[in-house]
């Protein structure tokens, strides 16, 4: 498996090999020059044709097993699925403990359930770098729909929701905190609103608590994600919600307005490597640090 | 700086996965990116997740006695999954006659209860090290 040439790599993992698509990320993820020639060569209509949805919500809430529940439907129907699991790195070690596959491992056989834990790698927003990548390279290896686990506490962790064609927030009864947090217009950004551990007491409160933040009654859901309770149904709706986007136009928009900001925080993160070296090989100068940063931003975009 | 990603699995069927979880942590905090499986997992359910995760080494854990039929199991599995490279470290109650044997068997290291941490996480350093360069 060792050294081989991108265009290859690329037709493998088409044709939908479970190394080539592995390695396919992990060379993306790693920033290697291969990855980028990888990135140039994936099928364009496999990515226009497949469904991301972002399911987001805080640590414990059920998001793995919502998402090991909507593998299961998905499959019924046949259709192949992607799962990224983001989970976040030590910000010390720089170590990750990536666990969510525990609760998919019912499929861990089938070879059209192509799981993929990856840590957050220093990334703030609950998104790794990568995440936009692997996407599109499980797209590419025909997935038809991809699922994307992210940790959402708050609005600063939402980031998931610009690179999600759809994004659902998960909740559950105990998480009272949290859901204070939720209240603050991170319900404006999410299409949907589950509502898990419909078993558990506290579920109905939650319920009509969070119903008065919402755009339309339609777009909150209950399910007991363990029993795969109301699962079924919160995959018709992302799939009816798909159609209407595509018919409206709006997923193209979405996608649109997805890579420029991937762009934008990609030119961030690669600006900020070269600009911290380029700052601190220079020698002081005493001038106002603003005004410095300007001087220096107009060398590179003039205003 | 190079992350590895190694990935942690307990087969057979005895649920005591302290050992399994332990091991986990002390290479999450040692800067490892750690996939965990959870208990019970059949050779080619490892074998398929360590594709998929594209790890650099597999660590499995038993406490059942199972570990002479079950780790030589994972390599078959990853082997036919066209995995061989991704080498196997395993730990667990394993008596010192087995030792030998599992190595001969292609596991390229064992561990006991007494194995301290840092040699756990030495041996999984150098057998990513060897993996990584073998796939670039
Ligand atoms: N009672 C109940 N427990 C659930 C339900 N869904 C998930 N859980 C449990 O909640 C815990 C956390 O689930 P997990 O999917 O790992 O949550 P995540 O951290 O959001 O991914 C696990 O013990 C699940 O078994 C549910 O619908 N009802
Ligand atoms: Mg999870």
């Amino acid at each position: 498996m060792s050294s081989l040439q991108p265009a290859q790599l690329v037709e493998q993992l088409h044709r939908g090999d479970p190394r080539s698509v592995a390695r396919a990320i992990s060379l993306v993820e790693d920033q290697s020059d291969v990855g980028a020639s990888i990135m140039q060569g994936l099928d364009q209509q496999r990515l226009d044709e497949a469904l991301t949805v972002g399911i987001t919500g805080p640590p414990g809430a059920g998001k793995s097993t919502l998402t090991g529940a909507l593998i299961h439907h998905l499959r019924q129907q046949k259709i192949r699925v992607g799962i990224i699991a983001v989970d976040p790195s030590s910000p010390l070690t720089h170590g990750a403990l990536l666990g969510d596959r525990i609760r998919m491992m019912d499929h861990a056989l089938d070879q059209d359930v192509v799981v993929r834990s990856m840590a957050t790698r220093g990334r703030l927003g609950g998104v790794c770098a990568a995440a936009g990548a692997a996407m599109r390279i499980m797209a590419a290896s025909g997935c038809r729909v991809i699922l994307v686990e992210t940790v959402g506490i708050g609005q600063s962790e939402m980031d998931i929701a610009s690179l999600a064609d759809i994004t659902v927030l998960v909740l559950a009864p105990g998480f009272g905190d949290e859901i204070q947090a939720m209240k603050a217009g991170i319900l404006e950004v999410v299409d949907l609103l589950v509502i898990n551990k419909a078993d558990m007491p506290g579920a109905q409160k939650l319920l009509f608590d969070l119903g008065k933040g919402l755009r339309a009654s339609d777009q909150v859901l209950q399910t007991c994600a363990s029993e795969k309770q109301g699962t079924a149904d919160l995959l018709t709706r992302l799939l009816s919600l798909e159609k209407m986007l595509r018919q409206e136009q709006k997923l193209q928009q979405r996608r649109l307005c997805s890579l420029r900001q991937e762009t934008v925080d990609w030119s961030l993160e690669l600006f900020k490597k070269r600009l911290t070296a380029l700052v601190h090989a220079q020698h002081c100068t005493g001038i106002d640090p603003r005004v410095a940063a300007e001087q220096l931003l107009n060398r590179v975009i003039p205003g | 700086m190079e992350v590895y990603r190694v990935l942690i699995a307990k087969p057979g069927l005895d649920g005591h996965d302290r050992g399994a979880k332990f091991i986990a942590r002390a290479l999450r905090d040692a800067g490892f990116e750690v996939i965990y499986t959870g208990i019970r997992r059949t050779p080619n359910e490892i074998a398929a997740s360590a594709v998929q995760e594209d790890v650099a080494a597999v660590g499995l854990s038993s406490m059942s006695g199972a570990h002479a039929r079950l780790f030589p199991a994972v390599l078959a599995s990853l082997r036919q999954a066209g995995a061989a490279d991704i080498p196997v470290l395993g730990g667990g109650i394993i008596p010192a006659e087995d030792i030998t044997l599992l190595q001969e068997a292609g596991i390229c290291s064992v561990f006991t209860p007494g194995t301290p941490a840092q040699a756990i996480i030495k041996a999984f350093k150098d057998a990513c090290q060897q993996q990584h360069q073998h796939r670039n």
